[in-house]
């Protein structure tokens, strides 16, 4: 027992690692609200190329700011709801298949943020930091961000519930209510991009697809109606976050990639469980 | 400065569609009913999505309270109309009113997609769904109240799956699901009422059922409009029908419309007429299911 608690509170005597949880957790949590809607919706491959779009703008505020993180903040925000509105303005295009502009314009930016960071000296460390995440290096001022902003998405999906829910499960009765469906179609797209940016920290660019999809899938499974899906994906995505960051510690992986594989794991569980008792025998 | 103007140019036209939606919705919430304008009146719409002629020159009129089965061969056309009149798509040329005004100002319209166009898989359950209809009357940042859920439950009731409310949606069967969109249209308290094959993939009980939920409404001056594959069923159960390819072949009552030359002219070669103990039988209409929704 003794054991156990030693086990659990040794990392806490570091504020580092305190920050870093506050900041796993919180990130975690967000990403899995605004997920529901990725999952429901199908956005997964908009999420994945939003993510990686940000990196020019980040690139382009690294090089400027000298890698003053607060500056990186602001453009990784202005950049990615310049991205996301961009993305969901090109979806309602004509002739291209929707993901077919998606991808070319995915790629292209995010080669266009590698060539970018590679005119830096710091090449290496700073590329990595951005596409996969340095959590144990948040700040204070991060985790101030990360409240005032996450509890701005939490209290958009609050205030326009019904509204949300309308246009993600039958579109044409939103048209038929008179709602203005576009109006709500790019704040889910703003609130989207917030959620990326508040845990590009975290997660990094690579990895953020796994903090938007993977706990709204599992608990998409494990429920039967939006509230609760929506409880029990942020309370998954808060645990994963809790149990990678401690597996980092101890073993020394990577951080970020702890938390997207104790969240990978927890979807396997779920997965198999249904499987089973779903069969006949 | 070109380049910017047009930037500004492009902004406009990227944003305009989305002012415009909420000009509309916080000016007028509900356009005033002309009572005496006809229920709907359509007038020479056409529709042309990129090449193709969906809709040409339809026009007609329909009172309050009528049942109309909307029939043609796949591709003719139907959806499309339903759609138009519902205010979701903006015809090419050509008008429709709504109690005199166009139907983008109208909540009283409810229009019942196909149930392969929704994903029964959402994590809803049936009184949630139904409540969706009253999200129009209440308005921003009001949360659905006691009334709300009232209403919800008086709709089921009059569709009879009240005992369904608390179900997710995924466990309903084909009739259940109809009759919750029904229940979705009474809680919006429409007074246009229009489903697009409704009909298809029931059977015949389930059928009947929704035929009779149709029938009851009439009492409540709710007009229904139905899109259909069942010349049969459109015959027997509806006031008018009206015979559709593109354009309009035929509107009136069923005897009037279902002749064996109007029949052809909108069937072609895919319909077979049958001259069976004295009356024409209609044989052979194909359809339905994953049938390109035209």
């Amino acid at each position: 027992m003794e054991t156990l608690l030693r086990v659990l509170l040794d990392p806490l005597q570091h504020p580092f690692m305190v920050r870093g949880l506050a900041a796993a957790v919180g990130v975690g949590m967000i990403c899995a609200l605004v997920g529901t809607y990725v999952v429901l919706r199908g956005m997964a491959f908009f999420g994945d190329a939003l993510a990686h779009s940000i990196l020019p703008g980040l690139a382009l505020g690294y090089l400027l700011s000298g890698g003053s993180r607060d500056a990186l903040f602001w453009w990784g925000l202005g950049t990615a709801v310049l991205a996301a509105l961009g993305i969901g303005a090109l979806s309602r295009g004509r002739r291209l298949k929707e993901d077919t502009a998606i991808g070319i314009l995915f790629a292209g930016a995010f080669a266009l943020g590698v060539v970018l960071i590679s005119t830096s000296r710091s090449y290496a460390v700073d590329l990595t930091h951005l596409l996969f995440g340095d959590v144990l290096g948040v700040t204070d001022g991060d985790l101030v961000r990360l409240g005032i902003f996450g509890g701005l998405v939490v209290l958009a999906v609050a205030l326009f519930y019904k509204e949300l829910l309308v246009i993600s499960f039958d579109p044409v009765l939103a048209v038929t209510l008179r709602l203005p469906a576009r109006l709500f179609e790019n704040l889910l797209l703003v609130l989207i991009a917030v959620a990326v940016v508040v845990a590009l920290r975290t997660v990094g660019v690579a990895l953020m697809v796994a903090m938007l999809v993977t706990p709204a899938a599992t608990a998409y499974l494990m429920t039967h109606r939006l509230p609760a899906m929506m409880g029990v994906a942020m309370a998954l995505a808060a645990l994963s976050a809790v149990v990678g960051l401690y597996a980092s510690y101890y073993t020394g992986v990577a951080s970020g990639a702890a938390i997207v594989l104790t969240a990978t794991a927890l979807f396997g569980v779920v997965a198999f469980l249904q499987r089973v008792r779903h069969r006949p025998w | 400065m070109a380049w910017m103007r047009r930037l500004a140019q492009a902004g406009i036209r990227m944003g305009a569609p989305v002012a415009r939606q909420v000009a509309s919705w916080l000016a007028e919430r509900h356009a005033p009913h002309a009572l005496e304008a006809p229920l709907l009146e359509v007038s020479r719409v056409s529709m042309r999505y990129n090449d193709v002629l969906a809709l040409e020159e339809v026009s007609f009129t329909v009172r309050t309270g009528e049942r109309v089965a909307i029939v043609g061969p796949n591709g003719a056309g139907k959806s499309t109309l339903l759609k138009i009149i519902a205010g979701v798509l903006t015809p090419t040329s050509g008008a429709v009113r709504v109690y005199g005004q166009s139907p983008g100002g109208h909540l009283c319209i409810a229009y019942i997609p196909q149930r392969t166009a929704v994903d029964w898989n959402f994590p809803v359950t049936v009184a949630d769904v139904v409540m969706m209809g009253r999200v129009g009357k209440l308005g921003l940042l009001r949360p659905p109240g006691p009334k709300d859920w009232e209403r919800v439950r008086q709709a089921l009731a009059q569709v009879g799956i009240a005992h369904l409310a608390d179900r997710p949606i995924r466990a309903l069967s084909g009739g259940q699901q109809q009759r919750m969109f029904i229940a979705r249209a009474l809680a919006q308290e429409a007074e246009l009422l229009l489903l697009d094959e409704p009909f298809t993939g029931l059977d015949l009980p389930s059928q009947e059922g929704i035929l009779a939920l149709l029938e009851g409404l009439r009492s409540q001056g709710v007009t229904v409009l139905v899109a259909t594959h069942d010349l049969e069923q459109a015959a027997t159960h509806f006031d008018r029908v009206l015979l559709l390819n593109r354009w309009l072949i035929g509107f009136g009552r069923p005897e009037e419309v279902f002749t064996p030359e109007a029949l052809r002219r909108a069937y072609g070669g895919h319909l077979r007429l049958l001259y069976v103990s004295g009356e024409w039988v209609a044989v052979g209409d194909t359809c339905c299911e994953g049938a390109p929704g035209a």
